[in-house]
């Protein structure tokens, strides 16, 4: 089935989040889809197979415009989507699932429902029990579920969402074979990924999306090169970046394995100087949040030994970490780091260093008066923080952050600030590491990691990359490794997980 | 005891248990489908007055327990509205709910308080009554009863073996999925709390015109029993066998209590009487306990074997709520 | 802001007004003169100055319980279990007061230590709820309602065993407490000023409490976004904990009110729906204290005023709790409208 896609347009508030898409795929190809974190590529797929809709522009299947206004409307049209997280329901069972959502009468015929099942999953070779629960399957089995499910539902456009992160290499080929099975029987496969190798090695043709276009595309074989231009941009030339780092070794990382969920990492060892700014580069999802959670003591690691100053916090949770001097900002601003409903003058109050029983309103206000001049945060003490902008909050954020400070992790610390604003918050956190505090954080912009960070660690479905120098790193090394290529040529300290 | 008086005691247990029987498998299907009415306790005593005071009023045993569907199901919508469609705390929704329709069935029962009402008349099934032992105790009651006997296999078919019934699992447990497989999350949603809010209707009235005929205002002794059901809700893991065995079991300690109060003269009866609900929350710990971090952690410091069997142990015990229980679903 | 604030209160009165004409119906529903019992609910409660006074001895229990609920709430909290403390409290009492009534200690001495009883017994049954919930996983709402039922049978074996009248045990409650060990009263009237100034005394102090200190402001923080406080320094477990410890620490107090300011002696229903009642002022109020008493003032006039209902007008006296709980429903369905309008109109909530 050919699928054609008409300057698709759609925004979220402010955010273009598709410009003026357009794109055919001819039926029995596997078409890839590249592009980093933000480029468009979730929200394109969203609307193809109709979560939501595009505020502007056609879809066409084998030549014939269609709306598509629900999910279900798009597996009447034949396209079925897996979802990164699988939409499946873990407490049931797998035939349930497999079941769920099909049209039919009132009471299956379970019997020939399993033997379908059975079928399917012959023909692919699937080896998967029909009453087992789906909470005992790996991400993998999940996933083969789902393609059988979409299949039996008359799928004739598969579209996969970064299949392959948290699945074994193992599984990975056998998801691959089956999809080229697919594409050999006349289904058009969509492979939306960050991962070039699995692009290379699987995908008929490319597209890159990139700030909500389409800038690149590419017939088999692909100018890798070009491809990690495209999803990155064109490298800049880099300024000297002044170094604060102290003989003192803020944090120490020894040996150390963490896991949570779908990532593992092993094998950690690091060691950070005072003063030092260490930039973690890498799709969201490759590692970084639980390394980061693991340093400030919100994540337990199962393995090795984490120090900070010198002492062996290991074991330790979040407030021991915070009395070291650690401090830590999140990037759901008001799920996690801001709390709606409090002033901005009341979040310093609760942050700060509090004598006495009542509160001494009139300091606290000039504290956050001076608070909001020093950080440039459009807001007034009295402004709750739910009022505030995007931007703001993040400045609202990064003012919170204790003082003194050894260690601060933070998450995406300019997101939604706009250029003078990030150069800004840079100036103020490099205040920071003059007196001493070393700093970690993850951004998905590359330009900035680079700029602003004496040492990067890259992340890779759990790998963790050695230190490497800002200075000798070029943007399109950082991009290839973020992709998941050249991991051999650097040496790497770590071994392959999950 | 006499076996005579046991097997009579026992059929009793199972006649008493049938109104709790149907309170909580209409809210095991409410909150499959993620809503929790809390206004149980209200309902079941509003629908109790209600449904005695159509049968005074009609003179029809049939129009009391439709009456009492008809509240449950509209104090129900009630709950919907405000949770599904004004996205308000469903906890509070309920709790105000359970006051209002208790003060509601007191006010309004005021003048039928004492009257003479029917009575579900006994009827005995053909031959299965005749059976020694297991006639009397099973087949020798009224049509409600036998009716929550069905209303079990019925609620778990329903719930486990029908397409419809998936997908109430789903609602319940992802709705985002239910949605992506074409489900119009919050219509069903609105359905089956309606649904859960008429079935937990019929146990009211079977206590005004049967198992406690007559309404009675304050001294009825049904306030509580709502809260009870509720956690009995709990208790059965959201499945309606195993809720239903939990009723059982409840009535079943309740009985023993009675039984028992004579031959334990240095325990008051009060204890016996409440004895219960502290096994209650005893249970509801044991349910829960997997749950907590500390737990979690305790497990992890034991030696393999023993920490798979506590794992295994707790497996069998956990009752994990719908996984939207209690939140609201946007499809943007 | 202020156009905010006016669409906010209109549509409270829109509650109110609903709120009314509900009642209203109901009670053209049962064949009665509305206007009637209206007319009778408002003599009823301050047709006198013993009617007002009346009101004013249920307006205290009512005050201090609110006010202790507002700090559960503020934490995130739904302390359903509120009744079973203020009968704790109201148990505790009464132990301390049996245990001394003998002995040589002054009257007001043995009141007060008493009154601290009531508030340990009501702060220790609130602890164990508190507890069950952050070590036993169990929810506060079905831990507190089985403690409330534990309460009450505990009550009940007090009253009709160990601390039985000699020779009967009856529903009235345990063995009245000599004039000496009552709380002073005005002459005439069954209010005790201590009492009041008691209620008066807490409800002020847990408007500072809550407006003014870092305890106030770390507990609002825990209940309004739990990891985020955590994330800024605040011990979540142990504030949730002193919440529980604070609502408990007040309603056993109105517990103790209630034994030695009013009944004199343990009853079986000593918390009279306080409890609950105090949950719904918590909730109309929105949580903000300065609220606290006009609500509670306007409740306990209801359910003064409906007493005599049953005698003139032949309707139950229930008729003030179907009012006071349709009008906390109404505000909230209404609150919920309201900001569903609001979005569709692009303002914020």
């Amino acid at each position: 089935m050919e699928i054609k896609l008409n300057q698709i347009c759609k925004n979220f508030g402010k955010l273009q989040a598709n410009q003026d898409i357009s794109l055919t795929i001819p039926g029995g190809t596997i078409q890839g889809i590249l592009g980093e974190n933000g480029a468009g590529k979730s929200t394109l797929m969203k609307i193809l197979s109709g979560y939501i809709q595009a505020d502007r522009g056609e879809i066409s299947l084998d030549g014939k415009s269609i709306r598509i206004h629900s999910p279900a409307d798009a597996i009447q049209h034949g396209i079925g989507m897996l979802h990164q997280d699988p939409l499946d329901f873990p407490p049931m069972r797998l035939i349930d699932n497999f079941l769920l959502g099909q049209p039919g009468r009132l009471f299956p015929d379970w019997k020939s429902v399993v033997g379908e099942f059975k079928r399917l999953c012959d023909q692919f070779d699937f080896s998967l029990q029909y009453d087992t629960y789906v909470d005992m399957l790996t991400v993998g089995e999940r996933q083969q579920l789902e393609i059988l499910r979409l299949l039996w539902l008359g799928a004739q456009v598969i579209i996969l969402d970064e299949p392959t992160t948290g699945i074994s290499s193992l599984q990975k080929q056998k998801l691959f074979e089956t999809l080229k099975l697919l594409a050999g029987q006349g289904k058009t496969v969509i492979f939306v990924s960050h991962k070039l190798e699995d692009v290379e090695a699987l995908c008929d043709r490319v597209v890159v999306l990139r700030q909500g276009k389409l800038v690149g595309d590419q017939l088999k074989p692909f100018n890798a090169k070009k491809l990690v231009n495209s999803m990155f941009g064109k490298p800049v030339s880099l300024k000297e970046s002044k170094g604060h780092a102290l003989d003192r070794v803020a944090l120490e990382l020894r040996d150390l394995a963490l896991e949570e969920e779908r990532i593992q990492i092993k094998d950690i060892h690091l060691k950070i100087q005072a003063g030092e700014v260490i930039g973690l580069a890498g799709m969201e999802g490759s590692g970084q949040r639980p390394f980061m959670q693991a340093c400030a003591g919100f994540l337990r690691p199962v393995h090795g030994h984490i120090l900070v100053d010198g002492r062996d916090m290991t074991g330790k949770n979040y407030p021991a970490f915070k009395q070291q001097g650690v401090g830590y900002m999140p990037a759901a601003r008001l799920e996690e780091g801001l709390i709606p409903g409090l002033t901005l003058s009341e979040h310093f109050t609760l942050a700060g260093k509090s004598e006495g029983f009542f509160i001494n309103d009139g300091h606290w206000q000039e504290y956050t008066r001076e608070k909001i001049q020093d950080f440039n945060i459009k807001g007034k003490p009295n402004s709750p923080v739910e009022s505030l902008s995007g931007g703001n909050q993040q400045r609202a954020m990064l003012a919170l952050l204790q003082q003194p400070l050894k260690l601060a992790l933070l998450e995406h610390p300019t997101r939604g600030l706009d250029i003078e604003s990030v150069i800004y918050t840079w100036s103020k956190l490099k205040e920071r590491c003059c007196d001493g505090a070393a700093i970690i954080f993850t951004s998905s912009d590359l330009e900035e990691v680079l700029l602003y960070s004496d040492r990067i660690l890259v992340f890779f479905s759990g790998k963790v990359s050695a230190p490497l120098s800002s200075r000798k790193t070029s943007i399109e090394q950082l991009g290839n490794l973020i992709g998941g290529k050249d991991w051999a040529t650097i040496a790497a300290g770590v071994e392959v997980a999950a | 005891m006499t076996n005579e008086a046991i097997l009579l005691g026992l059929a009793g247990v199972l006649v008493t248990a049938a109104p709790m029987i149907f309170a909580v498998i209409g809210e095991t299907i409410s909150e499959r489908a993620g809503v929790i009415n809390l206004s149980m306790n209200g309902t079941i005593l509003l629908t109790a007055m209600g449904g005695f005071a159509v049968c005074v009023q009609t003179g029809s045993l049939l129009w009391g327990f439709l009456a009492g569907m008809l509240i449950g199901a509209f104090v129900a919508l009630i709950v919907a509205f405000g949770s599904i469609t004004l996205k308000q705390n469903q906890v509070a929704i309920g709790f105000v709910l359970a006051l209002v329709c208790r003060d509601l069935a007191y006010f309004i029962g005021n003048p039928y308080m004492g009257l003479e009402g029917q009575r579900l008349p006994g009827l005995d099934i053909p031959i299965l009554s005749d059976i020694p032992v297991i006639g009397p105790l099973f087949f020798s009651h009224d049509l409600m009863t036998y009716l929550s006997y069905l209303i079990i296999p019925l609620a778990w078919v329903w719930i486990y073996r029908t397409r419809p019934g998936l997908m109430l699992q789903g609602i319940g447990e992802k709705p985002a999925a239910a949605f992506v497989r074409g489900a119009n999350v919050n219509r069903l949603r609105y359905f089956y709390t309606v649904l859960g809010g008429a079935i937990i209707g019929l146990a009211g009235p079977i206590y005004s015109l049967s198992v406690k005929a007559g309404w009675k205002g304050t001294i009825s002794g049904l306030d509580g029993l709502g809260w009870i059901a509720l956690a009995i809700t709990i208790f059965g893991g959201w499945n309606p066998i195993r809720a239903a065995f939990g009723v059982y079991l409840f009535a079943f300690l309740q009985w023993l209590g009675l039984v028992l109060q004579p031959s334990l003269p240095g325990v008051p009866s009060q204890v016996l009487q409440v004895a219960p609900f502290p096994l209650m929350i005893m249970a509801l710990l044991l349910v829960n306990i997997g749950n907590t971090e500390w737990v979690a952690r305790t497990l992890a410091m034991l030696p393999v074997p023993l920490r798979h069997f506590f794992v295994r142990l707790l497996r069998a015990l956990r009752a994990s709520p719908p996984g939207a229980l209690g939140t609201p679903f946007d499809s943007e | 802001m202020t156009r905010q604030r006016w669409i906010t209160l209109a549509f409270q009165f829109g509650a109110l007004v609903l709120a009314l004409g509900f009642t209203t119906l109901i009670l053209l529903a049962t064949e009665t003169d509305p206007w009637q019992a209206y007319k009778y609910i408002i003599i009823g409660s301050i047709g006198s100055l013993r009617k007002f006074s009346d009101v004013l001895v249920s307006f205290i229990p009512l005050l201090l319980v609110s006010s202790g609920l507002l700090v559960t709430f503020s934490a995130g909290l739904w302390n359903i279990g509120v009744e079973g403390q203020i009968t704790l409290g109201a148990i505790a009492t009464t132990w301390v007061l049996r245990l001394l009534q003998g002995s040589s200690l002054p009257p007001g001495v043995i009141i007060a230590l008493a009154i601290l009883a009531g508030m340990l017994g009501g702060a220790a049954w609130a602890c164990l709820a508190g507890a069950l919930k952050t070590y036993g996983g169990v929810n506060e709402i079905f831990g507190g309602l089985g403690l409330n039922f534990v309460a009450t049978a505990l009550t009940l074996w007090l009253i009709f065993g160990p601390w039985k009248r000699p020779g009967i045990g009856s529903m009235s409650g345990t063995e009245p407490f000599p004039d000496s060990l009552w709380m002073p009263m005005i002459p005439g009237l069954r209010l005790s000023p201590w009492a009041l100034g008691i209620g008066v005394l807490f409800i002020i102090l847990i408007y500072f409490l809550m407006k003014g200190t870092h305890f106030g402001l770390r507990i609002k923080a825990v209940g309004k976004n739990i990891k985020a406080a955590y994330l800024h320094g605040v011990p979540t477990t142990r504030y949730l904990m002193l919440a529980f410890l604070l609502g408990g620490g007040l309603a056993g107090l109105t517990g103790a009110i209630q034994v030695t300011a009013v009944y004199h002696r343990l009853i079986p229903s000593i918390s009279s729906g306080y409890g609950f009642l105090g949950l719904l002022v918590a909730m109309l109020v929105n949580y903000q204290a300065l609220w606290v008493a006009p609500v509670a003032m306007f409740f306990a006039a209801l359910n003064i005023g409906s007493i005599q209902l049953p005698i003139v007008l032949k309707l139950d006296s229930t008729l003030s709790g179907v009012l006071q709980g349709v009008l906390v429903l109404f505000v909230m369905l209404m609150d919920g409208i309201r900001q569903k309008i609001t979005k569709r109109w692009g303002g914020g909530s």
